[in-house]
């Protein structure tokens, strides 16, 4: 698939960034023919995947830059959150639901990303940072494609 | 984000309003905590009508709140949840443990 348009974003890991970085990703995906409810999707998912990045990746050190990534094609869009943090231990455990180190946390992040995008891929290693990369297409062409138009 | 308290007997009713993320949910977690520790509250309403964003960790202050409430024998209930807000609370499982209700009224006079 051709890469029509293509963003990125680096900035530092303080938890004010989260809000930027989905409403940021989200007017970029725009440009495709995402729903109002694909688009409130998308802000979960980089909402969680940026908020795992400061809390985990630099275990809410402001010291660290967390960077998005995001590609569209004509049909779908792809979007790679990377930090260079500490890494996961056990990504099979920390895709779990209910899989958090924190009682206040209730560890769905990686849930929201399952549910609300198409494709969810973890990359991490125990001191060599996560990357998250998730897709998704806009739910009318799936349709339309499940339809066999 | 924004947060109006309303105290009647020992309910509280919680009026929030804009996006609730990790980089406002410590000060929403404390202040529902101070109001429930000052004001002996044994219930919370929630009404989240003005709320346009939450994730896993506003769900985590109100899971933490349900809990601390269940506890001492009270309860929360949740009122006015827009569609896509609506979606996250139900993926999470919170809208099996939690009464969802038409209005603040309603909720009050159920549990109240």
């Amino acid at each position: 698939m051709k890469v029509v348009n293509q963003l990125l974003l680096e900035f530092k890991s303080i938890s004010e960034n989260v809000a930027f970085a989905r409403v940021s990703v989200a007017a970029f995906a725009s440009q495709l023919d995402f729903t109002i409810n694909d688009l409130e999707e998308i802000k979960v998912a980089v909402s969680e995947a940026v908020a795992n990045a400061i809390i985990h990746g630099y275990e809410g050190s402001d010291g660290g830059l967390v960077r998005v990534h995001v590609l569209l094609t004509d049909s779908a869009m792809e979007i790679i959150v990377e930090d260079t943090g500490k890494g996961i231990q056990d990504i099979k455990k920390a895709l779990e639901p209910s899989f958090s180190t924190d009682p206040e946390r209730m560890g769905l992040g990686f849930v929201f990303m399952q549910s609300f995008m198409d494709n969810l891929h973890v990359e991490s290693a125990p001191g060599n940072g996560t990357r998250v990369k998730m897709s998704k297409a806009p739910s009318t062409k799936m349709s339309a494609a499940q339809a066999g138009h | 984000m924004e947060l109006d308290l309303e105290y009647q007997n020992d309910n509280l009713l919680v009026r929030v309003s804009g996006e609730i993320d990790i980089s406002v949910v410590d000060s929403l977690r404390q202040s529902l905590d101070r109001a429930i520790q000052e004001h002996k509250v044994a219930h919370m309403v929630i009404n989240l009508q003005r709320v346009s964003f939450i994730d896993s960790s506003g769900l985590g202050v109100i899971l933490g709140r349900y809990k601390r409430l269940l506890a001492a024998g009270g309860h929360v209930s949740l009122v006015g949840m827009q569609p896509h807000v609506k979606r996250v609370l139900e993926i999470s499982g919170l809208l099996r443990i939690m009464k969802e209700y038409s209005s603040e009224a309603e909720a009050v006079a159920k549990v109240g």
